[in-house]
């Protein structure tokens, strides 16, 4: 007697559907478990991590500035897994928008205007592509990876970036700490609730989801990247180059995560610091297959991935829960989602023993 | 609090805080004082940042149910230490110690927010009547290594592992610097710049570097123990920075310079209590015990021994300054005239390097 596992011939819409919502409820019963074995109130980490934080009104904002640059790169990111072009390097891309969006913003340090913030945000986008047409010349002219091109060039941007900050966009009246000016009020995105953290860039990382979800379903780009990814050679037959899709979906890729970039240094940072890369070019990875790949899923993907940074942060506070808790529940929860998804896809079947398989060793 | 609290003792307790209120201190009863701890680090990283939870948990020792203290580990510099910060105030801490140079903006951002509570950074230079400052004067503890690492060093060499450029950093450099070429003047410091306060891998990696490049006595503006650890496998002598880090290295450390911040939480905890708790800037050193050395390891000789402890008894005096002229900078120009010394704020605007410095 064996066991065997291979496809299930039918997926349950609905299964598949549920398994991002079954894998969070799995973290959660796991998680606690695996906290309360360390003597620590298991339950009460589990609550604090996922609930306290959508409980209290006041944290809500937290969650939308949290949520928006990992919702909007994941958005992004999403475009080119759907059609096996695998961008990692959306931290590098992330981090060159803010740059040449911050270029922007320093030239035009000293003008007024309402035109300075679309201008930046204009430069953080086509800064973002601009990095990312890189790994895609790569791959597409001399066959390199995009994965390890992509997160290599992630590397070379933090240094451009501390470059920058300590070099030639040095605040000069910052007393040498390696920081740009602060920028002006016009160079900062306005907040949407007066009086508390939400800026304009959390609308428009929420909108750019929806308007994805859009063109991925109802425009012959949105086909392209969905049959290039299923069915490379149905592709083919259909006129799609593969070439063609792994350009347009990087370029796309490396837009949006410039554009989180540039929102997040002009909106919570209102500077670029050496500390402005805080690896939501990496989480928002996780966030868009905990999305399903799905736009709107990934939105709810950012905001659940907020929920457990927020909420880590208050399970410290509140029942003393080390720092690094949140990041087990994170990872715990991609293993869960990878766990859902082999039993959605997969099923075990006890077969017999193949007999000419007999004394042979394997 | 041994006094019986009937209803009308309660009344009459919380008028005479409201008294106390009117002329400028918070309204409190009997409930604890809550106090709430940012920190960049991790508390098990055995360097600055378990020291400041040493001094957390000093505070709970000395004033027992009198304050209810908690904190947030591991908060990364920028809007996020913004959220913790105000999550801490919005959670009723009317005490808060913002414990990194990087939450410098955050912290007063939030503190104009929060106009009643009182907030706390270390190592920042910007203040608010509700925010105050204090720091400890580590630059002393790098004159005592500084002259050490000139005694025993064969090579005259020194690595260096620097965090950020920053003054706090700059000055900590060029104050070993000036110390180690008093005895050698021929003496060199290497710098490498990890650009993080603490990452175990990297700092071991500048380590290695440096020791391949020659150095063989081990500085550090990190908070990990890895650099120090890396010298002991390659059999080469450091010193330990923020916290006695003989335990982690115990054949490499020479000694530590040891922050001790409980004495001042302790303080200003009272203080916040009495309603006295006023916004200032505290910059205190050896002698006022924030800055201590740890014990000395096997790699010290008698005679280093001993200039240390002088180095030591004259810091107290404060018959050292941190650097006195004629000091030049890299380039040859004179900085510091002849005979002159580096002021306060000299020390906390540093942006050049000393002769000697590399890298």
């Amino acid at each position: 007697m064996a066991w065997r596992i291979e496809p299930r011939a039918e997926r349950s819409r609905a299964l598949d559907l549920a398994a991002p919502a079954l894998a969070v409820a799995a973290t959660i019963v796991i998680g606690s478990l695996v906290f309360s074995a360390l003597g620590y109130d298991g339950l009460g980490a589990a609550r604090e991590i996922f609930l306290s934080p959508l409980a209290d009104p006041q944290r809500w904002p937290d969650l939308g500035v949290k949520s928006a640059p990992l919702v909007l790169i994941a958005v992004g990111l999403s475009f080119g897994f759907r059609a096996n072009v695998w961008n990692i390097g959306a931290e590098g891309q992330y981090v060159v928008g803010a740059i040449a969006g911050t270029g922007v913003a320093l030239a035009a340090y000293d003008m007024a205007g309402y035109w300075i913030l679309p201008a930046m945000l204009v430069a953080g986008a086509l800064g973002g592509a601009a990095y990312a047409a890189i790994p895609a010349l790569l791959r597409t002219r001399f066959k390199v990876s995009e994965i390890l091109s992509s997160l290599m060039l992630s590397y070379v941007a933090l240094q451009l970036l501390y470059f920058l900050v300590r070099g030639p966009w040095r605040d000069p009246q910052g007393y040498n700490f390696p920081q740009t000016r602060t920028f002006t009020d016009w160079e900062t995105l306005p907040a949407v609730v007066p009086g508390t953290v939400l800026h304009l860039g959390v609308p428009i990382a929420f909108l750019a989801a929806f308007l994805a979800w859009i063109v991925l379903r109802a425009t012959v780009l949105g086909f392209e990247v969905r049959v290039v990814g299923l069915a490379p050679a149905a592709a083919r037959y259909a006129g799609f180059e593969a070439d063609r899709t792994a350009w347009r979906t990087m370029l796309a890729g490396g837009a949006f995560a410039g554009l989180a970039g540039i929102l997040e240094a002009a909106g919570p940072f209102g500077q670029l610091t050496p500390q402005f890369p805080q690896g939501y070019g990496y989480v928002a990875i996780i966030v868009a297959f905990l999305g399903r790949l799905h736009p709107l899923g990934i939105a709810l993907a950012g905001i659940v991935m907020a929920v457990s940074y927020v909420g880590g942060e208050t399970a410290q506070t509140t029942v003393g829960l080390p720092g690094a808790a949140a990041g087990v529940f994170q990872a715990l929860m991609l293993f869960c989602l990878l766990a859902v998804d082999m039993a959605t896809r997969y099923r075990l079947r006890r077969v017999a023993p193949a007999p000419s398989a007999a004394g042979a060793r394997p | 609090m041994g006094m019986k609290m009937d209803r009308r003792g309660f009344i009459g307790a919380a008028g005479a805080a409201a008294a106390t209120a009117a002329i400028g201190g918070p309204a409190r009863a009997a409930a604890p004082l809550k106090v709430g701890f940012v920190y960049t680090g991790p508390i098990g990283d055995g360097g600055y940042t378990f020291q400041h939870n040493l001094g957390r948990l000093a505070l709970d020792k000395a004033l027992g149910t009198a304050v209810k203290t908690s904190f947030v580990e591991n908060v990364a510099e920028g809007p996020d230490a913004e959220r913790v910060i105000r999550q801490l105030a919005q959670a009723g801490n009317e005490l808060i110690f913002t414990t990194s140079f990087g939450f410098m903006d955050q912290t007063i951002k939030v503190a104009k927010a929060f106009p009643k509570v009182h907030f706390e950074h270390a190592t920042g230079y910007k203040r608010a009547p509700n925010v105050a400052t204090y720091n400890a004067r580590f630059y002393q503890g790098r004159q005592v290594q500084g002259q050490i690492a000139a005694m025993l060093s064969k090579s005259g060499k020194a690595g260096y592992i620097a965090s950020f450029p920053i003054p706090e950093v700059v000055m900590g450099i060029n104050a070993f610097t000036v110390a180690a070429r008093k005895v050698n003047p021929k003496f060199v410091t290497k710098v490498i710049w990890v650009n993080t306060w603490y990452d175990p891998a990297k700092e071991a990696d500048a380590a290695k570097a440096l020791m391949d490049q020659g150095c063989d006595v081990m500085c550090q503006h990190t908070d990990s123990v890895a650099p120090l650890q890396a010298a002991q496998t390659r059999g080469i002598v450091g010193f330990g920075q923020s916290s006695d880090m003989s335990k982690a290295a115990p054949k490499a450390c020479l000694t530590s310079t040891v922050d001790s911040w409980g004495p001042y939480y302790i303080r200003r905890a009272k203080e916040q209590i009495a309603g006295a708790w006023k916004s200032a800037d505290t910059w205190g050193g050896m002698a006022a015990g924030m800055v201590t050395l740890g014990a000395y390891g096997p790699g010290m000789t008698a005679d280093a021994k001993a200039a240390a402890d002088k180095i030591v008894a004259e810091i107290k005096a404060h018959k050292l300054p941190a650097m006195v002229g004629p000091i030049k900078d890299r380039t040859g120009v004179v900085k510091i005239a002849a005979g002159a010394k580096a002021e306060d704020k000299d020390l906390l605007g540093m942006n050049w390097y000393v002769e000697g410095v590399e890298g």
